[in-house]
C-alpha cells in the first residue's frame, strides 16, 4: 500500500498527489513512469513520476479525470492508499548538451516533460519552454516549467490566457528565432504529431514521449506497443520516449481507443453501483444523448 | 484381457490381498468431469477429480512393480508407488507428506504436468496392458491427497529450524521461485521474495486460467509459505526498483536466485499486428486471469471481446486461450498450427478438452497477415497451406508454404501463443551475468550457479519457455546449492 501524503486540485479535473513509494523514490530518472492499481479489482495504468523526494520517500504524481480509474485516483485523500505502485518503469531520457533545447508541453504533457526540462538546463543547455492547454482553467505547473526555462511561453487555444492559439504556432516562431538543436515535446498525440510534422522538413531531432494502454509496463505482455520506424516496439521497456519523427501517430491513437466502448460501460456500471437505480438512468440518459 | 467386474466396496476390502492379475484386470477409473456444454462459459474447475472410492480402487491398480519406472519419469523423482501404495492403505496423510518431500506444489503439478509424456510413459501396467490410456492416473492420485489436505486444518506448523542468520532473496514468484523459498526457509536462511507484478505465483496465476488452476490453490501455497516465515514484497521489479548488485551489496542479502521465468511474447512478424484486436496469449491471459477481466465490468480492466476468434499457436498457452475466449463469449474459436495435430505440444487432455468444447483446430496452416478494417481493427486472419517437409533440428517434419494457397479466415480477435522468450529486464542491468543468443542465463546445470558469484538461477529463465515440475526441481536443485554456498562460501 502506498498512502497519499499530499493531495492538491490543480484544476477542475487535475490533481497532484504526492505518493510514499521510497524505493521508486530513491532511483527514479527523468522520462521514467510508475504502473499503479488503485485498488483491489483496480486496473494497471501508467503514470509519469513528475518529482519526487527521496528524503521524504515520496513521489508526486499528476492526473487527469479521462475514465474511471484516475477519477478513484482523483478521489483519493491524504492519509489514504493506492494499493500498487510499481515502477520506476522504462528507460530514463538521454540527457545531453546540444546547445538549444526547446521544451514544448500539451495540458498535463507538462508533468513528465517537466523534470526532463530541469535535467536539460542543469546539463547546461538553453531552455525554451513553451505550455499551451485548451484554456487558462487547464494550464497546470506554469511556475516550474518557467523555472527551469531561459524563455518562456504559454498559450491557450482559446486565448483566455496567454499567446492565443496552439504550441505549434509559439514553437515555429521559436524555430525562426534560434538555432535549436533539439525539441521535446510531451502532450495529447495529435499535438506530438503536429510538433513532429513541423520539425521534420527543419531536420531538427525530436523527442516524444508515448502514453500507450499498458498491462505489466515490464516488457510481458506486448500490449503497450506501437509502430516505431515500421517496427513493433513495446513502449514500456523500449521507451516511453521515441524519436517523433519515426513513431506512427495514427496508429497510436487509435490503438488508445481499443477499449472506448468499454469504458463508457465501466462508468455506467460504477455510477449505478454509486447511485443506485437513478444513476443507472442519468448515464443511460448521457449515454443516448452522446449517441444522438 | 477381461476387466474385474468386482463390486467397489467388494475390492477395497480385499485391497491388501489383490493378486496382480487382479489388479491388472481393474478397469482405469474414470474422473468427473463437468460436460463440455455447461464449462465452455464458466471459470470453474473442468474436471472435479476423484472422490475417496474411486482414488483408493485407482490406487489398487499400481503393480508396485520392483523397477518403479516411472520415478525414472518424473522430473523431481516423486516416489510414486509408495505414495500410491499409501493411499491404497488409506493412509492420505503419509501419502502426501510423501510426495511432499519432492515436490512441494501437488495441487498444481498433480492438475497441470504432462503426465502422460513423464510419469505414466513409462508404467509398466500400461505396457503390460499395451495401452498408454491403460496407465495408473498418477497426475489425478497426486491431485487427489492434494486436495483432500488442503480440505483440512492445517496440520501443526512444522517446527522452526534454527535461523543461520543469511539472508536470501527470490526474484520472481513463479514454481521455480517459490520452492527455492520453501527449501531455504526450511534450511533456517531468511528468505524475501521479491515480484514485479501485485499477485504472487508467477505464470501460475497470470498465465493459466482458473478453470484449469483455481487461484486459490496457489494462493494457499503462498499462505504456507508465509506461515514458515517467507517475506513477500510485490511491485518489485528487479532490475529497475532496486539491482540484484544492490540486493547483494546495499540490502545485505548474501546469495540471490533469479526465477523471472519467460515472459517475452514473440509475435509473428507479419503485417498488421499493429491492429485493434490483436493480442499477445500473455496479454490476453493477463487481463482475463491476474486483472480477471471476465468480471468486467465489476472490475476494472476490460478485454476484448469478440464473436469470431483466431488462436495462433499449438502448445499449452494456445489451448488456454482459445477455451478463455470461449469463456469470454465467442461463438467461432479456430485455433491454426502450422504442423500436424501430432506435433502439438500441448497436454493430451487439454488437447482433448479444448475439441469437447468446440475448438476448430485449422492444421498445417499459417498466418501471413492480418488484415484490418477502416477503423484500424482485425477483420480477418490471412494464412497460407502447410506441407511438412524434411525433419528439423527438434526432429519434428519442417512445415513449408504451398505456394499461391493463401486463404483468409474471418475474425475480429487474433491471439498470438506462438512462444516466450526470458524477459530481459533483471538481466540486462547485470551485465556480468552471462546470458546465451537467446537470452537465456547460462548456468552451472548441477547447481543453478550462474556466471556471477552469489547469484543462482533456474526455471524457464534458463531452460526456456518449459513446465511447471522442471522449474520447480531447478528451485529445489538451486536452494540446495544456495545453502551449500552459504555455509561454505566456496564458489
Ligand atoms: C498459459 C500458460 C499455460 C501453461 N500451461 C502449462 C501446463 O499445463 N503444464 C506445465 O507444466 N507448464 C505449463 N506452462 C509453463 C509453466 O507455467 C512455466 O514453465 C513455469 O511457470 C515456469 O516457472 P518459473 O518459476 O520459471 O517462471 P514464471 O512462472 O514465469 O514466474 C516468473 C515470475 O517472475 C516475475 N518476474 C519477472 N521478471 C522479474 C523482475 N525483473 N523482478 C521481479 N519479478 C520478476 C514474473 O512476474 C513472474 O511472476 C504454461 C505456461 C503458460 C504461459
Ligand atoms: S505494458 Fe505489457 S509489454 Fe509493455
Amino acid at each position: 500500500m502506498n498512502a497519499v501524503r499530499n493531495r492538491r486540485q490543480l484544476a477542475d479535473n487535475i490533481v497532484q498527489l504526492e505518493v510514499e513509494a521510497p524505493r521508486i523514490a530513491r532511483r527514479r530518472k527523468p522520462g521514467q513512469f510508475v504502473i499503479v492499481r488503485v485498488r483491489d479489482g483496480g486496473e494497471r495504468i501508467p503514470l509519469t513520476i513528475a518529482d519526487a523526494d527521496a528524503s521524504v520517500g515520496t513521489i508526486t504524481l499528476v492526473v487527469q479525470v479521462v475514465g474511471k480509474t484516475t477519477g478513484l485516483l482523483a478521489e483519493l485523500d491524504v492519509g489514504e492508499a493506492i494499493a500498487d505502485v510499481a515502477g520506476p518503469l522504462g528507460r530514463p531520457t538521454h540527457i545531453e548538451n546540444v546547445g538549444t533545447v526547446a521544451a514544448v508541453a500539451g495540458g498535463i504533457g507538462v508533468a513528465p516533460l517537466f523534470p526532463i526540462a530541469q535535467a536539460l538546463k542543469e546539463a547546461g543547455n538553453r531552455v525554451l519552454g513553451v505550455l499551451g492547454a485548451r484554456s487558462a482553467s487547464l494550464v497546470v505547473w506554469e511556475d516550474r516549467l518557467r523555472s527551469v526555462s531561459d524563455r518562456f511561453i504559454v498559450t491557450t487555444d482559446d486565448g483566455s490566457y496567454g499567446r492565443p492559439g496552439r504550441v505549434t504556432e509559439a514553437l515555429s516562431d521559436l524555430l525562426m528565432e534560434e538555432k535549436v538543436g533539439q525539441v521535446v515535446a510531451i502532450g495529447p498525440p495529435i499535438m506530438m504529431k503536429a510538433v513532429a510534422e513541423l520539425t521534420r522538413p527543419l531536420g531538427i531531432p525530436t523527442l516524444v514521449s508515448l502514453n500507450p494502454i499498458m498491462v505489466d509496463g515490464t516488457g510481458m505482455c506486448g500490449g503497450c506497443r506501437g509502430l516505431v520506424g515500421g517496427q513493433n516496439r513495446f513502449v514500456c521497456v523500449d521507451g516511453p520516449e521515441f524519436d517523433g519523427h519515426q513513431v506512427d501517430f495514427d496508429n497510436m491513437m487509435a490503438r488508445l481507443s481499443a477499449y472506448r466502448e468499454y469504458e463508457a460501460v465501466s462508468l455506467q456500471a460504477a455510477a449505478a453501483h454509486r447511485f443506485g437505480e437513478e444513476g443507472c438512468r442519468l448515464a443511460e440518459e448521457a449515454r443516448r444523448a452522446r449517441e444522438q | 484381457m477381461p476387466e474385474n467386474s468386482e463390486r467397489p466396496e467388494e475390492l477395497l476390502r480385499r485391497a491388501d490381498e489383490l493378486t496382480p492379475k487382479e489388479r491388472m484386470a481393474i478397469p482405469r477409473q474414470p474422473m468427473p468431469e463437468r460436460p463440455a456444454e455447461e464449462r465452455r462459459r464458466d471459470q470453474s474447475e473442468v474436471p472435479l477429480g476423484f472422490d475417496e472410492l474411486h482414488a483408493v480402487i485407482e490406487a489398487c491398480r499400481c503393480l508396485e512393480c520392483k523397477s518403479k519406472p516411472c520415478v525414472q519419469g518424473c522430473p523431481v523423482g516423486v516416489d510414486i508407488p509408495a505414495f500410491i501404495r499409501l493411499i491404497r492403505q488409506g493412509d492420505f496423510e503419509g501419502a502426501i507428506a510423501k510426495i511432499r518431500e519432492c515436490n512441494c506444489l501437488p495441487a498444481v503439478t498433480g492438475r497441470v504436468c504432462p503426465q502422460e509424456e513423464q510419469c505414466q510413459l513409462h508404467c509398466t501396467l500400461a505396457k503390460a496392458r499395451k495401452d498408454p490410456e491403460q496407465a495408473v492416473s498418477i497426475g489425478r492420485l497426486e491431485r487427489f491427497v492434494a486436495d483432500w489436505e488442503r480440505g483440512r486444518e492445517r496440520p501443526t506448523p512444522e517446527t522452526k529450524p534454527s535461523p543461520t542468520g543469511k539472508r536470501v532473496a527470490i526474484v520472481g514468484s513463479g514454481p521455480a521461485g517459490l520452492s527455492a523459498a520453501g527449501d531455504l526457509v526450511r534450511m533456517g536462511h531468511e528468505v524475501t521474495v521479491f515480484e514485479a507484478f501485485h499477485k504472487f505465483g508467477g505464470v501460475l496465476v497470470y498465465g493459466i486460467p482458473e478453470f484449469r488452476l483455481p487461484k486459490e490453490i496457489v494462493d494457499d501455497e503462498v499462505g504456507r509459505l508465509v506461515e514458515l516465515g517467507v517475506r513477500f514484497e510485490a511491485n518489485v521489479v528487479v532490475g529497475q526498483t532496486v539491482t540484484i548488485d544492490e540486493l547483494l551489496e546495499e540490502e545485505g542479502f548474501d546469495a540471490v536466485f533469479l526465477g523471472t521465468g519467460a515472459g517475452l511474447p514473440l509475435f509473428l512478424g507479419v503485417p498488421g499486428e499493429e491492429l485493434i484486436g490483436v493480442y499477445s496469449a500473455n496479454e490476453y491471459l493477463t487481463r482475463a486471469n491476474l486483472m480477471r477481466a471476465y468480471e468486467f465490468p465489476k472490475v476494472d480492466t476490460p478485454i476484448v471481446r469478440a464473436g469470431r476468434v483466431a488462436v495462433v499457436g499449438g502448445g499449452n498457452v494456445a489451448m488456454d486461450a482459445a477455451r478463455t475466449a470461449l469463456r469470454l463469449g465467442a461463438q467461432e474459436v479456430t485455433l491454426v498450427y502450422r504442423r500436424s495435430r501430432t506435433e502439438m505440444p500441448a497436454r493430451a487432455e487439454e488437447i482433448h478438452h479444448a475439441e469437447e468444447e468446440g475448438v476448430q483446430f485449422l492444421l498445417l496452416a499459417n498466418p501471413v497477415a492480418i488484415l484490418g478494417d477502416e477503423t484500424g481493427r482485425v477483420r480477418a486472419l490471412r494464412c497460407v497451406r502447410m506441407e511438412l517437409g524434411e525433419p528439423d533440428a527438434s526432429g519434428r517434419r519442417r512445415p513449408v508454404a504451398v505456394p499461391g494457397s493463401e486463404f483468409d479466415l474471418p475474425a475480429e480477435l487474433v491471439i498470438v501463443a506462438i512462444g516466450n522468450g526470458p524477459n530481459p529486464l533483471a538481466t540486462s542491468t547485470t551485465p556480468d551475468l552471462k546470458t546465451d543468443s537467446r537470452g537465456r542465463i547460462v548456468v552451472d546445470p548441477a547447481t543453478g550457479k550462474t556466471s556471477k558469484r552469489g547469484v543462482f538461477a533456474g526455471g524457464d529463465v534458463v531452460l526456456g519457455a518449459a513446465t511447471v515440475i522442471l522449474a520447480m526441481g531447478e528451485g529445489r536443485k538451486a536452494a540446495r546449492a544456495i545453502d551449500r554456498f552459504l555455509a561454505t562460501g566456496e564458489w
